[in-house]
């Protein structure tokens, strides 16, 4: 057990420092999701934003900013041969999944620590829907995470790598957006914060992130055989 | 090799239709409200049940597929899944007609069944250009059975969301199907279901014949190109 758990956090600690020295994903992300709000915003024709209208554009951005991310999750292993170097590894196969799931979790960890404040600076009245917002991210970034990672292992061992990632991944987390959306909803309401049914859609997001990780955790063996 | 039994299949799904036909349009009562075309109600509905168990049944063979490690559970997985696809193409589109007849729209958003469908439709429709995507034989057996997995925990997480989501209780016209569908209509529903099933089958059959059958031309054309050996044998093939 404790060498899973030191190759998970070496696995970790690769990816982070990989990121933090080349800076590949992240700028990008955060450039893509502060542009989106300000088309938004012409889109909409609109100066400020509450509640389904607030939630859905804070989530679309998000989702779509994730998803340059997760485009490039596993471009490293595939092109710098990572993949064949974990087989070789006398290491659970498993653990390069969980390691990569966390790893997205901070990336998106660190997107929405750019892109919310933004987006509550921009669009919303106040802040006071923020510190609840946390809840709902906090999940929604296990399950996105967990999702991506399984799509973007798949998709990066074929040809049209760009292209499967946000085609196979959006129905996939449509259930997810549902449920964010809708406990983020009440949050940015412009009367004040209102907890509807918050709990209910927080527990909805916590079976999804559970079914989805322990269903990437089971098949992701299967995804490096060769 | 998958042709086995394929004769009586197709003869008792042809007996069942022209059956289930006959009871819709001769003993089915007329429903009080939406009248005759309430009747689309046996073919949409059986439709739409058919394929979310075929989707289902595609994922049971992937795991098959990926405990085994045999390419045949992978063929009946893609199978199971593309009739699927084609029945859930079919179910929209009776839904639509449905739909636009009885409530005056052809799409009704706050309607959970519809959008949970149409989203279980759209992550299928993936499927394809996702397993065609990757070149290696194995390796694509392995991803769509992978895929098949996921997509199959997928269909009841993604009813139970968007189920929830309908905040407004939409009048469901069938709030009865469960409980107080009358004896006769429930009757003609059961052999509905039972007959687009046995066509499901017979339709997952053929596919995977037809397939095997390619397969083994494609084979056989091969051995027959192939430039080793004798002219001679190019004139009579020997292939084994």
């Amino acid at each position: 057990m404790t060498s899973s758990r030191t190759a998970f956090a070496a696995i970790l600690a690769k990816d982070l420092r990989a990121e933090l020295r080349t800076l590949q994903s992240l700028p990008a992300m955060a450039l893509f999701a502060v542009t989106a709000f300000v088309i938004f915003r012409f889109g909409l024709n609109r100066s400020h934003l509450a509640g389904s209208l607030a939630a859905g554009v804070l989530w679309a951005t998000l989702l779509f900013a994730a998803v340059l991310g997760i485009n490039r999750l596993f471009v490293a292993e595939r092109e710098e041969g990572g993949f064949d170097a974990i087989r070789l590894a006398p290491i659970d196969r498993s653990v390069l999944f969980t390691a990569k799931v966390a790893a997205l979790i901070v990336y998106l960890a660190a997107l929405e620590l750019i892109a919310v404040p933004i987006f509550a600076l921009f669009f919303l009245s106040s802040a006071a829907s923020l510190p609840p917002l946390i809840l709902v991210l906090v999940l929604a970034d296990i399950g996105l995470a967990a999702t991506g990672t399984l799509i973007s292992s798949m998709a990066v061992n074929s040809r049209a790598r760009d292209l499967l990632v946000p085609l196979v991944l959006l129905p996939l987390v449509v259930p997810l957006m549902i449920a964010a959306t809708a406990a983020t909803e009440p949050l940015m309401l412009l009367g004040g914060v209102s907890y509807h049914r918050f709990g209910t859609w927080l527990i909805v997001l916590g079976l999804y992130d559970l079914i989805f990780a322990l269903l990437g955790y089971a098949v992701f063996d299967f995804l490096l055989e060769d | 090799m998958y042709g086995k039994g394929l004769r009586p299949l197709s003869i008792a799904t042809v007996v069942a239709f022209a059956i289930t036909l006959s009871l819709v349009f001769f003993y089915a009562p007329i429903e009080a409200d939406q009248g005759f075309l309430q009747k689309i109600f046996y073919l949409h509905v059986p439709l739409a049940i058919v394929s979310l168990c075929g989707f289902i049944v595609g994922g049971i063979f992937a795991v098959l597929h990926l405990r085994r490690d045999d390419p045949r559970w992978d063929a009946y997985s893609y199978v199971s899944i593309h009739i699927s696809v084609i029945y859930a193409c079919g179910a929209l589109i009776t839904g639509s007609i449905w739909a636009k007849g009885s409530w005056g729209h052809w799409w009704v958003w706050n309607e959970p069944t519809l959008v949970s469908f149409l989203i279980v439709f759209l992550l299928y429709a993936t499927y394809y250009p996702f397993r065609y995507a990757i070149e290696d034989r194995q390796r694509q057996a392995r991803y769509a059975s992978v895929f098949a997995i996921t997509a199959g925990a997928f269909v009841p997480l993604n009813f139970l969301a968007v189920r929830m989501s309908a905040s407004l209780v939409h009048p469901r016209v069938f709030a009865t199907a469960e409980g107080g569908l009358p004896g006769s209509m429930m009757l003609v529903f059961l052999c509905a279901i039972v007959s687009m099933a046995l066509l499901w089958t017979t339709l997952v059959k053929f596919e995977l014949s037809a397939k095997s059958a390619q397969g083994q031309l494609k084979r056989l054309r091969r051995a027959l190109d192939a430039p080793s050996g004798p002219p001679s044998s190019r004139i009579a093939p020997e292939v084994h």
